[in-house]
């Protein structure tokens, strides 16, 4: 017995040491972590942040990448950028949607807030040959780019009070900035391969801020990962502020059922 | 255990209506007055909290069906409105969603509890095998499910699990033909994936009426392993005894549910496929759903295309045949002590092959899962016949009752009415 014990025991170790030094090898640099409002069981945008995002966004990303699962309404909807029913309204307007009219006719109008952010080219192919590469639809990008973070801490990555499920937005922070050669506005510190269609998009003073914050590329980076985070999850807020809810109610109904089981098998054991 | 109800119709209208159908006696029988050994821990649990997750899956999976579209141009939009559009929306696709991951988590638990408790032998076999097929449909649905959404991983992973049938010899590529409804992956493929994904949990549905029905023919198993010998000595009623505990042991878990749903509901999924299938640009690593890993794994580790689908296939079926490998005739390991470290062992083997399975196909990841496959099919075709005659095992307690005396000394014993 004691035999086999020693035996497992050791395979066991030798299995467990071996493990990591299989996990070692990762691909390039790993994006930095960092701090963001919306992470955590508690989290909430910040409603600046991701209006500032939009901001960046529209006047510097929207050249070239559609959002075409979002519609105008939702910039107004509660847990987003919140604007006012006015200022949707005025964005809406801003853009022109293909529609017909009542002979059948196509014609372009003035888009309202139900109208979702028009596409920009017809498919990828036509997009692909304007830009070079098509350039990704930004809707839920947020949650389609992510970076391995290896064993064992991917497992960490799962638990209360470690939960990290902020990597697609640490690595578009990551990438807006990675644009480290001066003489190469192609090659990035990040991107697989390092060979990226896109040119630097972000320059310091590019986007003008009414609110005081810093017009720099590592500001509007940040806030426009953000302002993409919530694009890509628009009712993180709700589900979040209900999972609270649910956690309590499940919490202390599996306490009353707990002292319920303890009281009905007493008299069995 | 048949006749155990102790049902008697209170009212006229329930005699006249039990004399015609007597549903509510055998409703009575199964979950009320069904005898369930006293000693039973918290692994019993999980045949409860399956049954609440498949009945979870399944209404929470009609309510999404009502909002997706099953065409290949629409199918990923689609997905996005019930996450946006929808009304709580996205609380039923999170919990769809993980909730396939959280029936994995309890079947493998269940099963786990069945190895090593021994749950598969006599009389149990039957009610082993329709485990095995149950298993069976739920990965089928679980595959066909992670292809509805229509990203990237759904694309590839159809991809590369349908052409596996291409490797049976002379009919393989007619086969795999035949399941695209085409030449590739493409628009019948995901309809007819839709429309299997929806009929399978119901025939699920009917494997698992006859699974707990021979459960109750045979009676449960226990920790100790031994049959029951005197009801009133060895066992509990299942109400309140069994419901209570089940109850308890589902809202716990319903805590572990809830966690993945409200705070992580993207770890157990995978980025690439919240980018909508493109045929033309396959990603750099094609890796199943985690409850797939390590089949996946034992696929890869045959070098030959063939030998691997069968070395895939054969791990599971080779289940339906453990009542007979395991020549031992004591079914619990705790008076095992030999077959616990295998046992422990074959767990170890099993998580490590679902690691290698999430691995990239190279170098040291091969080697390894080719030493661990050895294991797994060693395990079942060598240790299991050769244990149950060089083992010897502990003293088996006699009845139930001595084994719950043994544990909790002679106050326990008090009978519970």
């Amino acid at each position: 017995m004691n035999r086999f014990k020693s035996i497992f025991v050791a395979v066991a170790l030798s299995a467990a040491s071996l493990a990591p030094a299989l996990a070692a090898e990762t691909h390039g640099p790993v994006p930095a972590r960092l701090n963001w409002s919306f992470a955590g069981p508690f989290g909430t945008f910040d409603r600046g942040q991701i209006q500032r995002g939009f901001r960046v966004y529209r006047e510097v990303c929207a050249a070239c990448h559609s959002l075409s699962l979002l519609s105008f309404r939702n910039l107004g909807e509660p847990g987003g950028p919140e604007f006012s029913e006015g200022q949707v309204k005025a964005l809406a307007a801003d853009y022109k949607i293909k529609d017909f009219d009542d002979k059948g006719e196509p014609v372009e109008r003035e888009g309202r807030p139900a109208d979702r952010f028009p596409k920009l080219f017809a498919n990828a192919e036509a997009a692909a040959a304007t830009h070079g590469a098509a350039p990704p639809d930004l809707s839920v990008i947020a949650k389609a780019r992510s970076y391995s973070r290896g064993f064992p801490l991917f497992l960490l990555d799962a638990l209360p009070g470690m939960a990290y499920q902020e990597h697609g937005v640490d690595y578009i922070v990551a990438l807006l900035n990675g644009y480290t050669k001066a003489d190469d506005p192609n090659w990035n510190e990040y991107y697989p391969g390092h060979a990226i269609k896109m040119g630097k998009p972000l320059s310091d003073g590019q986007v003008d801020y009414t609110d005081g914050s810093p017009k720099t590329v590592a500001q509007y980076s940040r806030d426009v990962s953000a302002f993409l985070m919530w694009a890509a999850e628009p009712h993180l807020e709700q589900r979040k502020r209900t999972g609270l809810n649910v956690m309590i109610f499940l919490i202390v109904f599996a306490g009353l059922l707990y002292f319920t089981k303890k009281r009905i098998w007493a008299d069995a054991h | 255990m048949s006749g155990h109800s102790t049902y008697v119709p209170s009212s006229a209208i329930a005699r006249w209506f039990e004399s015609r159908l007597p549903i509510i006696g055998l409703m009575h029988g199964s979950f009320v007055s069904y005898p369930t050994p006293r000693n039973l821990n918290y692994m019993w649990t999980f045949g409860a909290i399956l049954s609440f997750m498949m009945v979870a899956q399944i209404i929470t999976g009609i309510v999404l069906a009502m909002h997706y579209t099953p065409h290949v141009s629409m199918a990923f939009a689609s997905v996005e409105h019930i996450m946006r559009d929808v009304n709580w929306g996205w609380f039923l696709r999170y919990a769809h969603a993980n909730g396939a991951s959280m029936f994995f988590v309890a079947v493998y638990m269940h099963m786990m509890r069945g190895l090593y408790y021994g749950s598969y032998k006599a009389p149990r076999e039957i009610l082993w095998i329709l485990g095995v097929i149950i298993f069976l449909l739920m990965m089928a649905t679980a595959f066909m499910g992670y292809v509805l959404p229509w990203g990237q991983m759904s694309f590839w992973g159809a991809s590369v699990i349908t052409n596996l049938f291409s490797a049976i010899p002379l009919v393989g590529s007619a086969i795999t033909t035949w399941l695209w409804g085409g030449y590739s992956v493409d628009n019948p493929t995901l309809n007819r994936f839709f429309s299997l994904h929806y009929l399978l949990p119901f025939m699920l549905v009917g494997v698992v009426v006859l699974h707990v029905w021979a459960l109750h023919v045979v009676g449960q198993n226990n920790p100790a392993g031994v049959e029951v010998k005197n009801v009133k000595r060895d066992t509990v009623p299942f109400t309140p005894y069994a419901t209570v505990k089940d109850s308890f042991a589902l809202a716990v878990f319903l805590i572990f549910f809830s966690w993945f749903i409200f705070y992580v509901p993207n770890y157990l999924g995978h980025a690439d496929n919240y980018i909508e299938a493109n045929p033309l640009v396959t990603p750099s690593h094609i890796v199943p759903e985690w409850y797939f890993l390590p089949f996946y794994a034992i696929l890869r580790a045959i070098p030959s295309k063939l030998g691997g689908v069968m070395a895939m296939f054969g791990s599971i079926a080779i289940l339906a045949f453990l009542p007979w490998l395991d020549t031992s005739k004591v079914k619990s390991a705790a008076y095992r002590p030999v077959y616990r470290v295998f046992f422990w062992a074959f767990v170890l083997t099993c998580v490590g092959l679902g690691y290698l399975g999430a691995m990239p196909a190279e170098g040291g990841y091969v080697i390894a899962s080719r030493i661990l496959t050895f294991y797994y099919f060693a395990f079942f075709i060598m240790i299991l016949p050769l244990l149950g005659i060089f083992e010897t095992p502990k003293p088996v307690p006699a009845t139930i009752a001595d084994a719950v005396l043994a544990k909790h000394g002679a106050h326990a014993m008090q009978p519970a009415e």
